[in-house]
């Protein structure tokens, strides 16, 4: 019996035991000259397992009494987070490298971090989402204030740290009510008494609690304040990082919550959602047109992001969730081009993030000056480019369930939101003549850059192949 | 004769106080801290008067898993706190301000 059960955990197990016995065997030989083998072991991990776990077992297996449980959509967004967090990993090491910040916890604490997320994808159960949403948050505390010495990583930590353990608090009260009033942690037992029109009050607010917590960690307005701050003052491979795979795990970790405990009262949370999203795609389009630090920028842009992934979730469909799924991931590959050039911005070997450095870009560099164009365009949803058929699916989802006036809302915010991107291409191709900037990237930096542009362009005619992959993940999800 | 509600009402309490700690502190971060701390036994308090109102041993194993996080989430919590006094040379709430959000 147990052995079937931890047939199903092998992966997260493995990933575990890997980052432990990485850990002992770090500190007591080489410690910090050991970080650069252990990033690029702890990425071969992480892509081994990817792989594994993308073509391992098909169907639904559950584990410890149904705790956990492994399903198309837990898969769907292990690969991506894995994939993802194993790239960005790799992508950040030579800049932390030359800066003297690359320590051997680095790898750890991003495999730990990776472990959470892939117990938060496949929690079946309040308290495995606990455990697992607390290991991801944990690590990544500690990772945002992974430059001791800078006052600015330090306080970007602490900002995260005392944010982020109220929203644990408010999605454990929240936790804890559903608890009482369902009379089960399981999710499939709360589904069972969560039906249409006949949700308790307690168990209202206790979903409007754990829908607050959920928020914060996917960054929703009115749960964003911490973002900005975070992206800014964390170094920017770890703010490339933040930008990608915990951002997934969060989403896949609302949908699970939604769908597989609170299915059957899809009208009870629905419009909590349609309202969050809106405030999101709002906030981010205008609030990012007075930033100049291109980090923050990128703060805004995912809080915005965020809206439409919570469209489809606002939906409450099948489509929905599966529109959801295809955005995150378009959302991830674009973000990874993007960090790819934030990560080679640099003069004079320091780093810069001040958008005005990109002046007449073009004229230096034109071909990654074009891969940040069609990124950028992507980025705003611009038609041809891939980003536009991420938009598109969410705005569908959201007018198949007669919410209309949500796809409307998405439509404006979008338009609103495409001028601080064309102002980054603008100041590239005709901006004035300022100070210059250097833009000094590795093959690997360069290889991402372009591969996420050509997959913006190419992925028109394909959409990367995801989409049957996310219907039958979405398919599983919603009862 | 107490009955639940008089534990869900200590505990509502208390989560509130811990909130407005979290808002209204304006002196030191380690108030923060305990603030935090407030507010997590305030559910386990809830958790435990379910646990026994119920009569299901769940909510027990809940409550010693948030008090082990609980205790995880204090250590790093200090340690982050750690390095920014070392930076900082202080640890007031109004000094948390070198990038505006």
């Amino acid at each position: 019996m147990i052995q079937a059960d931890l047939s199903v955990i092998l992966p997260e197990i493995f990933l575990a035991v890997y980052a432990m016995a990485a850990l002992l065997f770090a500190v007591y030989t080489g410690k910090d000259k050991l970080a650069k083998p252990l990033v690029y072991a702890t990425a071969l991990v992480m892509v081994v397992l990817a792989i594994y776990v993308g073509s391992s077992s098909t169907g639904t297996t559950e584990a410890f009494g149904g705790m956990f449980v492994n399903d198309a959509f837990a898969r769907f967004a292990k690969v991506v987070i894995l994939l993802s967090g194993a790239i960005v990993m790799v992508m950040g090491e030579d800049y932390m490298h030359r800066r003297g910040m690359l320590r051997f916890e680095y790898p750890i604490l991003i495999a730990l971090a990776s472990v959470g997320m892939m117990m938060m994808v496949s929690a079946g159960d309040l308290m495995s989402l606990y455990m697992g949403l607390e290991l991801q948050s944990l690590a990544l505390y500690v990772v945002a204030a992974m430059r001791r010495d800078s006052v600015k990583s330090t306080e970007a930590g602490l900002k995260y740290f005392v944010l982020g353990a109220l929203s644990s608090g408010l999605l454990l009260y929240g936790a804890s009510l559903v608890y009482g009033f369902a009379g089960t942690t399981k999710f499939a037992g709360i589904i069972t008494v969560a039906q249409h029109g006949e949700v308790s009050v307690g168990l209202l607010i206790g979903l409007v609690l754990l829908i607050s917590g959920l928020a914060f960690k996917v960054s929703a307005v009115p749960f964003h304040m911490w973002t900005p701050d975070v992206y800014e003052g964390a170094p920017t491979p770890v703010t490339a990082f933040f930008a990608t795979a915990p951002k997934v795990a969060a989403m896949g970790l609302f949908a699970r919550v939604m769908h597989d405990a609170f299915g059957h009262a899809v009208s009870d949370w629905s419009q909590v959602i349609a309202l969050l999203a809106v405030a999101s795609m709002f906030l981010g389009a205008v609030a990012a047109i007075g930033q100049r630090d291109i980090k923050r920028l990128m703060a805004y842009s995912s809080i915005a992001h965020m809206g439409y992934a919570l469209i489809g979730l606002a939906a409450g469909t099948e489509f929905g969730v599966e529109a959801m799924l295809v955005y995150m991931a378009i959302y991830v590959t674009m973000n990874i081009g993007t960090f790819a050039f934030i990560l080679m911005m640099e003069r004079d070997g320091k780093p810069i993030t001040d958008i005005n450095a990109l002046n007449q870009f073009s004229k230096k560099e034109p071909g990654k000056a074009l891969a940040m164009l069609v990124l950028l365009f992507s980025l705003a949803g611009v038609p041809p480019m891939l980003g536009f058929f991420g938009k598109f699916y969410v705005l569908r989802a959201a007018v198949d369930a007669n919410m209309t006036w949500l796809a409307v809302a998405g439509v404006v915010a979008s338009v609103i939101g495409a001028f601080y991107y064309l102002r980054i291409v603008f100041y590239m191709y005709f901006g004035k003549d300022g100070e210059e900037m250097q833009s000094r990237g590795s093959m690997l930096l360069n290889g991402l850059l372009a591969a996420s542009a050509i997959a913006m362009v190419a992925g028109t005619f394909t959409t990367l192949g995801i989409e049957n992959a996310a219907a039958s993940a979405a398919a599983t999800l919603v009862h | 004769m107490i009955g639940i509600e008089h534990y869900l009402t200590v505990a509502a309490t208390l989560f509130v106080i811990g909130i407005f700690g979290l808002f209204l502190n304006r002196k030191n971060v380690i108030i923060l801290l305990m603030s935090i701390e407030l507010m997590l036994l305030a559910v386990n308090i809830n958790l435990v008067a379910f646990s026994s109102f119920l009569g299901d041993l769940v909510g027990q194993v809940f409550t010693l898993f948030v008090l082990t996080v609980a205790a995880a989430e204090a250590a790093i919590g200090l340690a982050i706190l750690v390095c920014f006094f070392r930076n900082r040379g202080t640890i007031a709430v109004e000094d948390i301000n070198v990038m505006k959000g």
